[in-house]
């Protein structure tokens, strides 16, 4: 791997530069077994594995940090085992860590009170489940509506926001169907519509397509685009599908026996994986779908002529045809207009080829 | 045996080890049997070193009275209320007032409840359960059991809402409370369903004074235990998830409680109130007895004084009535909801029920002014009790020599030898044979528990009666398994057999135990025999039920496996199913001893000499310390029974590679 490349760096800088931060954690711990907190304590709060393993704890989480920008979508991709779906019930303190801090809108929700958390959780949190979690007793109104119904909103009220929801997700017309009545992918329309029945601030998705089959799991994938793309909404999304994560994010962090071995951009992942593990994963990832124009431009030759102008963040898949057709290179704009660089055929056919030739 | 042992020591010398010591056990058990004059004091457990636990009980139960008795009274009057009201809606009408100018509210009209029933029955399930529902009841009117059935019924309208409220609360505060719930409420579920009914009906008798609200709380104590195991059960399996999701949308933990996990756990739940209501009523019937009256006292009188005739027919009355509470309770647990846009009225969301009491008003209403409506027609009632008593009859006299020579064969061949050598037999060596099965079978720990259980009815003076309390018992679970095993095992190769005995063996279920007691005295009058059949009768179902289940659960791979291998069909019962549905068969068999000994308490009404005598009699002389004591010995004995056959199972499972 060649590090320190100006061009690397380029897409670092945009990845995390301009957001606010809406959701982070420090150092948080996850350890299970007898005498957890008081182990950590002596240890300075930072144990290796054989010491957790010699103290017959298990460690979930080991010493992770976080930030997830406003309106990012956040993914947290591991296999199973892996502890991701303890980080992210720390996250949401349905477990309590063992050590470290959740900050939420500048506040450590692990100092909440159990009050101030349900309030929290009432009006900011939402979340969908891996196996949907759907009353089974309720219909699908019911269902979408039972979070306002807890919060006290009155009956025309939960149902108007309810039935506005359910045509979100495209389920109008199924208001009186009852879970078990749905389709798998139905039944997780559902559970989208009812976490986003209290317009949570965050948004929490467990594994939420994992239990469909791969089409649907598609077609789910591109609804949640769809959403996001209307809603704009922080998104903490748990996956153990490397493809899907690589789809959805705007960053990844990959986890592994509970710790965050890499954090970046679906394309910092898959063109500077940080271990064999990571590269390991992107190994079957088609390049020309997450490598930018920025990422393979070259400088711009003075003067240079070019066939079109593309914006730096364009993937190669969607220009590739159009430009190995060209016999001049393209120009690599930013978003002002300007011309940052240019592109050029031989390159765009090392990606298309799978020859890691960037250089 | 210990793991260092295992360890250290081959399988076989470890298994011819356990060979010694068991013949060592025996030999010594035949030598102290044949010459008591030995060790005296090891055979018959000498009388003056039993201790006063029974006169201890008593005077606890004395100083009870004498300075709560202002409590329980109080209680009784409290409880009395809903009661009267119950047994006034059912059977006796209200009555406000004095003499002749009294202001009367009459009961339901029988019409009226026989076609709401139907109408309930029709709203779960159509016609087939409107006409089973519907028909039972009117087979109780027109056969002439409709007061007794009314009482009945009027008990058990107020035991089983309070026996699921209660059972709920406490299975909730176990769910919450897993520390509570491992320290006190399991191992008092156990006792209470392992301690016959008839034991602490006694001290509460004691405590409230003789009347139905007495039979009222032991329904309730004997009714609820399911409701609890149901509710920590149906918690604990709600998905984590939806748990997580209760949580996530901010729910309160009251709100978390009763609006996330109780609803989606009603199904498994609906399971434990059925449980109540057959419970209930199968105690509510043994509770008669003493003073409710309804069909359970029907059954007695009409047994006691050999009136066979209208014996089978308040015995068929109880068997309808468990039909239709059982099917009903049944059908509205699966019954799934039908949804109505919101704004529906009441009447438009529930139409049967409104239809249900629609008829029920307006029938009572007429049965003030058109008499057949209230007291059912003499005319229109007929009674089938001559002709039973013409067939049992025919058959006492055509087979009456064939019945004798078995009955008298199976006393002088089987049951009497098995009396004499266990009421003859050391006591200290059998409990030592228990301990040492508990050895063998789980360990130290479990040898110490049996072997304190299996001493406390030498040390508490109940001895000889525990010994024809066992005898009964275990001829009768040997006698069901030996019958119930084969059933289950051609049920289980024979679809269209299987779907015969299925269904028998469901609503045998369902039947009071009572009623068990009805054919086996009509055939053989009283005695050991009669109460072998009737436990036989009783505690069959289980091992047939878990036969079925064991050797259907066998995974087909593993049956596919023994196919292409080249197996015979009888192969592959003898080397395949039986041996992997070993552990399941072992439950089965478990459960039988357990029916076997809560219909042994039961048996003791048709002149048995053991435990349930001890406890009948202390019943008829109002002594708790008597009662308790016999009681927390029948207890004992399945304790060490379950937890031998547990412990055997869980090895059989460990050995299979099931657990």
């Amino acid at each position: 791997m060649k590090d320190n490349s100006p061009v690397g760096a380029a897409a670092n800088d945009l990845a995390t530069a301009p957001r606010t931060v809406k959701l982070a954690c420090r150092n948080v711990w996850k350890l299970y077994g007898a005498g957890a907190e008081s182990f950590l304590a002596r240890h300075g709060g930072d144990p290796s594995a054989e010491q957790i393993d010699k103290a017959g704890l298990i460690a979930a989480v080991r010493d992770v940090s976080l930030e997830v920008g406003v309106g990012e979508t956040f993914i947290i991709m591991g296999l199973s085992g892996s502890g991701k779906s303890t980080l992210v019930r720390c996250l949401s303190r349905l477990v309590q860590p063992t050590a470290g801090e959740v900050i939420f809108e500048g506040r450590d929700l692990l100092k909440a009170s159990d009050k101030e958390l349900i309030e929290i959780r009432r009006h900011k949190m939402g979340m969908v489940f891996q196996h949907f979690a759907l009353l089974p007793h309720l219909t699908v109104l019911g269902n979408v509506a039972f979070p306002l119904s807890i919060q006290g909103v009155d009956k025309a009220a939960r149902e108007a926001r309810a039935r506005e929801v359910i045509e979100l997700v495209g389920l109008a017309g199924r208001e009186t169907a009852f879970p078990r009545e749905l389709s798998g992918g139905q039944q997780q329309r559902v559970g989208i519509a009812r976490s986003l029945a209290v317009k949570p601030e965050i948004w929490f998705l467990d594994e939420p397509f994992s239990a469909l089959d791969p089409l649907i799991r598609r077609e789910m994938q591109s609804e949640l685009l769809r959403l996001q793309s209307l809603l704009q909404k922080t998104i903490v999304f748990i996956t153990h599908d490397f493809d899907e994560a690589i789809r959805l994010a705007d960053r990844i962090a990959i986890m592994k026996e509970g710790s965050i071995i890499q954090t970046g951009t679906p394309e910092e992942i898959v063109t500077r994986p940080a271990t064999d593990y990571v590269a390991e994963f992107t190994r079957e990832v088609p390049r020309a779908k997450v490598v930018s124009a920025r990422a393979l431009m070259s400088p711009a030759a003075t003067g240079g002529e070019y066939a079109v102008r593309v914006p730096a963040s364009a993937k190669i898949a969607a220009i590739a045809s159009a430009i190995v057709a060209a016999d001049r290179p393209f120009a690599v704009i930013d978003d002002t207009g300007k011309v940052i660089g240019e592109l050029r055929r031989d390159a765009v056919i090392d990606v298309l080829a799978g020859r890691e030739g960037r250089s | 045996m210990s793991a260092v042992a295992s360890v250290a020591m081959p399988a076989n010398a470890i298994r011819s080890g356990w060979r010694w010591a068991w013949a060592g056990l025996i030999v010594a058990i035949i030598v102290l049997y044949l010459n008591a004059e030995w060790l005296p004091w090891a055979v018959v457990y000498p009388k003056n070193n039993v201790l006063p636990l029974m006169a201890v009980v008593d005077i606890v139960m004395k100083w009870l009275v004498d300075n709560f008795s202002w409590l329980t009274r109080g209680i009784s009057s409290v409880m009395e209320v809903p009661l009267d009201f119950t047994i006034g809606l059912f059977a006796k009408g209200f009555s406000f007032g004095d003499g002749d100018s009294a202001f009367r509210i009459p009961r339901l009209s029988w019409l009226g409840i026989v076609a709401a029933t139907a109408c309930i029955g029709f709203s779960y399930g159509r016609w087939p359960l409107a006409l089973l529902t519907g028909g039972c009841m009117l087979y109780i009117a027109l056969f002439g059991q409709w007061e007794s059935a009314m009482l009945t019924l009027a008990s058990i309208a107020i035991c089983v809402p309070v026996g699921v409220a209660a059972g709920l609360a406490v299975g909730i505060w176990g769910h919450r409370a897993p520390q509570a719930n491992k320290l006190f409420i399991t191992p008092m579920l156990d006792l209470m369903q392992t301690v016959p009914a008839f034991a602490y009906l006694v001290p509460v008798l004691f405590l409230f004074g003789h009347g139905q609200v007495p039979a009222l709380i032991v329904t309730v104590m004997f009714a609820m235990p399911p409701m609890v195991r149901a509710t920590i059960l149906a918690l604990s399996q709600v998905p984590p998830e939806i748990n997580d999701f209760g949580d996530m949308v901010g729910c309160t933990r009251r709100q978390k409680l009763w609006r996330v996990l109780v609803p989606s756990s009603r199904p498994l739940l609906m399971i434990g109130v059925n449980q109540v209501i057959m419970l209930t009523l199968n105690m509510v019937i043994i509770a008669s007895m003493i003073g409710a009256g309804g069909l359970g006292f029907d059954v007695l009188l009409a047994v006691r004084a050999m009136k066979i005739g209208q014996g089978v027919e308040a015995g068929l009355a109880l068997v309808v009535l468990a039909i239709t509470l059982d099917r009903l309770s049944q059908a509205a647990a699966t019954h799934k909801p039908v949804l109505h846009p919101p704004g529906t009225p009441f009447w438009h969301r529930h139409p049967y029920a409104m239809l249900a009491l629609a008829i029920l008003a307006v029938t009572t209403l007429l049965s003030t002014v058109v008499p057949a409506l209230h007291e059912i027609p003499a005319s229109i009632t007929m009674t089938t009790a001559p002709i039973w008593a013409k067939i049992v009859g025919w058959i006492n006299v055509n087979f009456f020599d064939a019945i004798e020579a078995v009955r008298v064969w199976l006393l002088l061949n089987i049951l009497k030898p098995f009396k004499i050598f266990l009421l003859g037999a050391p006591w200290l060596g059998l409990a030592a044979a228990a301990a040492v099965a508990g050895l063998q079978a789980g360990g130290w720990r479990l040898a110490l528990l049996i072997g304190l259980l299996a001493i406390f009815p030498a040390l508490t003076g109940v001895w000889d009666k525990t010994m024809v309390t066992i005898y009964l018992c275990a001829i009768g679970s040997v006698f069901s398994a030996m019958l119930g095993i084969p059933i289950g095992i051609l049920a289980a190769r024979h679809d269209r057999f299987r779907s015969i005995v299925l269904p028998v063996i469901d609503t045998l279920q369902t039947l009071p135990s009572f009623v068990y007691l009805i054919p086996a005295v009509m055939l053989l009058r009283v005695g050991d025999v009669t109460a072998l059949v009737a436990v036989v009768l009783f505690a069959i179902v289980p091992a047939i039920r878990y036969t079925i289940f064991g050797i259907r659960g066998v995974p087909p791979e593993t049956i596919e496996a023994a196919i292409v291998s080249g197996c015979t069909p009888r192969q592959i019962l003898f080397r395949v199913q039986l041996p992997l549905a070993i552990p399941e068969i072992m439950l089965g068999i478990n459960q039988t001893i357990m029916l076997a000994l809560s219909m042994l308490v039961i048996t003791a009404l048709v002149g048995t000499q053991d435990l349930g005598q001890e406890v009948n009699t202390a019943l008829s002389k109002a002594q708790p310390g008597r009662a308790l004591v016999t009681g927390l010995t029948v207890a004992f004995i399945g304790i060490i029974a379950d937890r031998l056959i547990q412990a055997w199972s869980l090895r059989a499972r460990r050995r299979l590679n099931l657990a």
